[in-house]
């Protein structure tokens, strides 16, 4: 058990470095983005719920994992559709005031 | 632990996902790449878990899916900030009904070890906690609770007692962890919490709540993973939650002040006295018509355009994006400076510019713009207040001194754009209204807007 403590651990520090590393390179300007990406993905405890929902754990985790279900697909659907509206709506400026990088 | 390819797929996925926000030119297809490993792992779940009926799972995608969607589709730009602090409050719910349903039936069958006991107390309580301070942060956005600071004496003495308690609650939990009632009062505790620690908070702080929240609802995933033994969630959550912790950092030293400051001290919940100006509010406003204004913008070769939360109360970003058009047919350059706090989360500047179709390659932020200020014929101040005000480099009785704000004092005029006279969300004194090249032009950001542009189009005409 220990064991398996330690191994979570090592995974969660190491995603946070990571995490770190990758989301100080995200630009100001995606901040807004980059809160609805992660809420997203974070959206992945909707696995934790399926299984609440329909591991036949009895009534009351049904009931809740239901519950679960729709909240987290709420997030992982709703999250990754309304970064990519947002992302949709960055553009440089058109090239059609002269060659501009 | 059946599904771990499908899992280990879906990490890496979200890491490509994240990486691809560096650049607004590949965060699209990043965005694609999350949602595909979503996909990868939601279906790896589906074949390889242990599940035993699919109808009520099926129905919940369902409804989840069509609430998801319409939230996405329809919901206005200037709403994003409301958008993303609910889905904040149903990332914490589904974490903590997963917890407790978790912990029901483990003690129903076999029992729970200290570890997981742990966990599971951690995933409950940040879960709950996320969901009601979520929905706190929501109702203030909304104007559905006061925006204002709310205290009461020995506020801070209590919030800190009931994180103590829960952490010897939980403590309590992991030596025995059949004591069931403990579990719920952890939960309880949770929603209380949440509901006290966003109460004393202003709205001007939201970015930093925000980003806050967004933290926790990682963590409350990350303690689910750790519950369940589940990489995938350790992972996403722990992305999540660094996520959310570097943003509100960012943010606090946006405006100069610490975590613990923007968390217990209330800001602008006392009259401040000290940073007053000289006769009181309003009285040494200059005051200009817009046919003044439109004079200078005319003439104006450079214009900055700083916008604040007042622009987006008023939906006033397609306006100021026609009203740069027009000048910069007159062969003026328009950019735009935006504060990392401007607005009420990180980048909402940015997204309702973008919305405008404002290209991002105008945008600019503080430490890149603030020196052409001195070089510019016009600012124009579209709806922000405290980032803009001078006191904050020249005045260390003020509240906000020390916070890195625009030079826009240092421009040759300062156009600004307020509905009123009455003091910024703060309730500060802003010396910069009072600046004899600074024009105050009131009403509504939008009207005004438009009779710029009219006027602008008239002259150049």
């Amino acid at each position: 058990m220990t064991n398996e403590l330690l191994f979570g651990l090592y995974i969660f520090v190491l995603a946070g470095f990571l995490g770190h590393y990758v989301i100080e390179k995200v630009p100001p300007l995606l901040h807004t983005p980059l809160m609805a990406g992660t809420n997203a993905i974070s959206g992945i405890s909707l696995v934790g719920s399926l299984v609440s929902a329909g591991g036949g754990y009895g009534k009351l985790s049904m009931v809740l994992g239901f519950v679960a279900v729709i909240c987290a697909t709420i997030n992982t659907v709703g999250g990754f559709l309304i970064t990519d509206r947002m992302l949709r709506m960055f553009k440089k400026k058109t090239p059609a005031r002269g060659p501009k990088a | 632990m059946s599904a771990s390819l499908p899992y280990l797929i879906a990490s890496v996925c979200f890491i490509l996902a994240l990486q691809g926000l560096s650049s607004p030119t590949h965060a699209r297809r990043g965005n694609l790449v999350g949602a595909f490993g979503m996909l990868v792992a939601v279906v790896g779940t589906l074949l390889y878990a242990h599940i035993l009926t699919f109808l009520w799972i099926g129905i919940g995608l369902m409804i989840g899916s069509a609430i998801g969607a319409a939230m996405s589709i329809w919901i206005p730009m200037t709403k994003m900030p409301e958008r993303i602090a609910l889905s904040h409050c149903f990332g914490g719910l589904a974490a903590a009904l997963v917890g407790v349903s978790e912990y029901h039936h483990r003690m129903a069958f076999e029992g729970i070890d200290k570890f997981t006991m742990g966990a599971l107390g951690l995933e409950v309580f940040l879960g709950f906690l996320t969901f009601t301070g979520s929905l706190m942060a929501f109702g203030k956005l909304q104007g559905l609770i006061s925006g204002a600071p709310m205290t009461y004496k020995g506020q801070n003495a209590t919030n800190v007692t009931m994180f103590f308690a829960a952490l010897v609650l939980l403590v309590l939990l992991v030596l025995d962890p059949s004591r069931s009632f403990l579990f719920y009062l952890m939960g309880a505790l949770g929603l209380a919490v949440g509901v006290l620690a966003v109460l004393p908070i202003g709205g001007a702080d939201m970015p930093v709540v925000i980003s806050l929240l967004n933290s926790y609802a990682g963590m409350a995933s990350a303690a689910t993973g750790f519950a369940l033994g589940n990489y995938v969630l350790i992972i996403a959550g722990a992305l999540d939650g660094t996520s959310g912790f570097l943003l509100s950092m960012k943010m606090s030293q946006a405006m100069n002040r610490s975590f613990a400051n923007v968390l217990f001290g209330a800001f602008g919940a006392q009259p401040d006295t000290a940073a007053g100006g000289a006769g009181g509010p309003a009285a040494n406003y200059n005051l200009a018509t817009v046919e003044d204004a439109v004079g200078v913008l005319t003439a104006a070769q450079t214009v900055i355009v700083v916008p604040g939360y007042g622009m987006a109360v008023s939906q006033a970003q397609h306006a100021v994006r026609e009203l740069a058009q027009s000048l910069e047919a007159n062969g003026a350059t328009v950019k735009y400076a935006i504060h990392p706090v401007a607005g009420r989360m990180p980048g909402h500047m940015n997204v309702l510019l973008a919305e405008a179709n404002v290209p991002y390659d105008q945008l600019y932020d503080l430490e890149d713009i603030n020196d052409e200020f001195a070089r510019t014929d016009v600012a124009l101040v579209v709806g922000a207040n405290d980032v803009v005000n001078p006191a904050a480099k020249n005045n260390p009785g003020s509240p906000i001194y020390g916070m890195p704000v625009f030079n826009v004092d240092q421009s040759r005029a300062v156009i600004v754009l307020k509905r009123s006279v009455a003091t910024g969300f703060a309730g500060i004194e802003n010396d910069l209204f009072v600046q004899p090249n600074t024009m105050m032009v009131l009403g509504d950001a939008k009207k005004t807007l438009r009779e710029f542009i009219a006027g602008v189009k008239e002259e150049a005409a």
